[in-house]
């Protein structure tokens, strides 16, 4: 199993929208490394033959008739909004100028 | 004021039901306690003591009005700060929800106050549940009442602290890999962690959805029992919820025994990394099952040497997925609006300064085990070892009725001796994580002290699905031969705070 590296991590930080500093990197880089050294060895079972489990529960999609109940006033669900205007929650700029 | 805190749950109830004491004594009563402790311990992060009261008062006035009261009407309890409660914060532990003030209760704070239970505040964790110790929590660590240099256990840490040091004769904890248990067992109080999909996850923040599961916290097997049976039960707000009747768990506790059952003890549960005390005290208890008339039989899982890897995959890859949701934009932290950032760089900036260490690690683990190249070779091999697990499980309960381990490999550790150190601290879960991925019930109660350091030692019971109630039946039988050798709980040989 290969090993992990601080650019592998940087890259990784971004994918999970993380700002890592630069001494974070350099700490979970070698953290990260010594943890997926650890957990590698579960490839010892890859090549078995046998079907993955996802979920303790073998259940399929579970469906509830489709009824309009009480739920969350506008308000109660923008209690916790960062920023809001017009009943709506307000954003930072999501598209780029250019 | 004493005399009223070290009652069990069972005993508040029923006095509170004759009228001998009123839920509004037992709250202050409590509440006093708190206030005369908790600066020691930290076991609470938020004490809501107007909510309290005012349940309380509630509670008095249907008793008055001749209304049957419920089971545990009455009785305080300390909910971990993982459930929503509407009305009061919810932090999970983390910065980044600090005071948010959820709309909404989950549906286990719901059943709690419809049974007239008295929430008392909400406990620390390890954030967002991440973590044995309760050192990852972005409010500071939580004291064992045994010696409060050492960790209580976690993520629970604050819900176990807060039994032992008698603030709180009930508590809630959430168990996705050990979490309900390792804190019990090193408090020397009782967890139970349920058999998934038997309690609620609505409203209970997610960290990894098909490990976790809240559960019942208590000193006494009895008052766990009579808190799951208030707590379980089919919700369809979960579609993970488990369509079926509860286990009779109250029935078994009040009814232990253990003869003529089959006791399983799994070889891959020692060795290597355990203590001398655990162990000792571990064999005293199966010499003891033994003495009350169980069958003791051997058992091999080979599996379960590859159960902590799979964890440390499957767990990370989840949480990395379901913490995609704190992303600045509609609900707790906010950094670095200035108007000239990109939505994308405010959700970074601000789930850097508001997610600790070891939630960044587990981010950033999972997002690489999921990532494709890795893929298979990682997340998918984790999914087959699950596989192996519960094919383990399943021909171990042909065998036997339960098994039993020590809950974990040592005591309770100093507080600060693993924190940097994320493998060893891993290693806290040893035994209880099969369980959490194959989907089985187990409970963690104390079966002594070890003598090496005075500290608690937790038995683990293991059950199958759906068989929550041998963990009471056993836990019970358990519990009253080790009161009867011992001549008292436990907990009575704490140093008093």
């Amino acid at each position: 199993m290969p090993g992990i590296t601080r650019e592998e991590v940087a890259h990784l930080a971004r994918l999970a929208r993380l700002e890592l500093s630069g001494d974070e990197l350099d700490h979970f880089a070698g953290q990260l490394d010594d943890i997926i050294g650890a957990v590698a060895r579960v490839a010892e079972v890859a090549d078995q033959d046998v079907p993955p489990t996802s979920h303790p529960l073998p259940l399929t999609n579970v469906m509830r008739a489709d009824e309009v109940r009480p739920s969350l006033t506008p308000e109660q669900a923008l209690s916790g909004a960062p920023a809001q205007e017009q009943q709506r929650f307000k954003v930072p700029q999501i598209l780029g100028e250019d | 004021m004493t005399d009223i805190i070290k009652l069990t749950a069972a005993q508040i109830a029923a006095k509170i039901a004759s009228g001998e004491l009123t839920a509004v004594e037992v709250t202050e009563a409590h509440l006093a306690r708190i206030e005369a402790v908790d600066e020691k311990v930290h076991a609470f992060l938020h004490v809501d003591r107007e909510g309290a009261l005012a349940q309380a008062r509630a509670v008095d006035a249907q008793r008055a009005a001749g209304e049957k009261l419920g089971p545990l009407a009455g009785v305080p309890l300390a909910l971990k700060d993982i459930f929503t409660t509407e009305g009061v914060p919810t932090t999970v532990g983390s910065k980044i929800l600090e005071g948010w003030i959820p709309p909404y209760d989950a549906t286990l704070t719901r059943k709690l106050k419809e049974a007239g239970v008295v929430i008392l505040g909400k406990t620390n964790m390890d954030e967002f549940a991440m973590g044995s110790s309760t050192e990852n929590s972005a409010y500071g660590p939580t004291g064992n009442p045994w010696d409060l240099t050492r960790i209580p256990g976690g993520s629970g840490g604050g819900s176990s602290a807060a039994l032992a040091a008698y603030e709180a004769p009930l508590a809630i904890g959430t168990d996705t890999g050990g979490s309900i248990r390792q804190p019990a067992a090193v408090t020397g109080t009782v967890g139970v962690k349920p058999t998934y999909g038997g309690v609620s996850r609505y409203g209970m923040v997610a960290f990894s959805s098909s490990l976790d599961q809240g559960g019942p916290c208590a000193r006494t097997v009895l008052d766990a029992a009579l808190l799951h049976e208030v707590i379980a039960g089919h919700d369809p707000l979960d579609s993970t919820s488990i369509d079926a009747p509860v286990p009779p768990v109250v029935e078994a506790a009040r009814n232990g025994s253990v003869a003529g059952l089959r006791v399983g003890v799994v070889k891959q549960f020692g060795g290597e990394g355990y203590q001398a005390g655990v162990v000792q005290r571990f064999q005293e208890s199966v010499a003891l099952l033994k003495e009350l008339g169980a069958e003791i039989v051997e058992l091999d899982c080979p599996s379960f040497d590859l159960a902590l890897s799979a964890y440390y995959l499957i767990a990370p890859s989840e949480c990395s997925s379901n913490l995609a949701r704190f992303d600045a934009m509609r609900y707790g932290l906010r950094v670095g609006d200035d108007g000239t950032r990109s939505a994308e760089e405010v959700t970074a900036l601000t789930r850097e300064a508001g997610f600790g260490d070891e939630v960044k690690r587990r981010v950033i683990l999972g997002t690489y085990a999921l990532s494709s190249g890795y893929y298979d070779a990682y997340y998918g091999s984790a999914q087959k070892v699950r596989t192996l697990i519960k094919q383990d499980f399943d021909a171990a309960f042909e065998q036997v009725d339960v098994i039993v381990s020590p809950t974990t490999p040592t005591t309770a550790f100093p507080i600060g001796e693993r924190a940097d150190d994320p493998m060893a601290m891993y290693l806290a879960d040893l035994c209880t994580i099969p369980t959490n991925l194959a989907g089985n019930a187990a409970m963690s109660l104390p079966c002594g002290l070890a003598p090496e350091d005075n500290l608690p030692v937790g038995l683990q019971i293991i059950a199958p699905a759906m068989k929550d109630d041998r963990l009471y039946k056993v836990g019970a039988a358990v519990e009253a031969a080790f009161v009867e050798r011992w001549g008292h709980t436990l907990l009575e040989e704490a140093p008093s705070l």
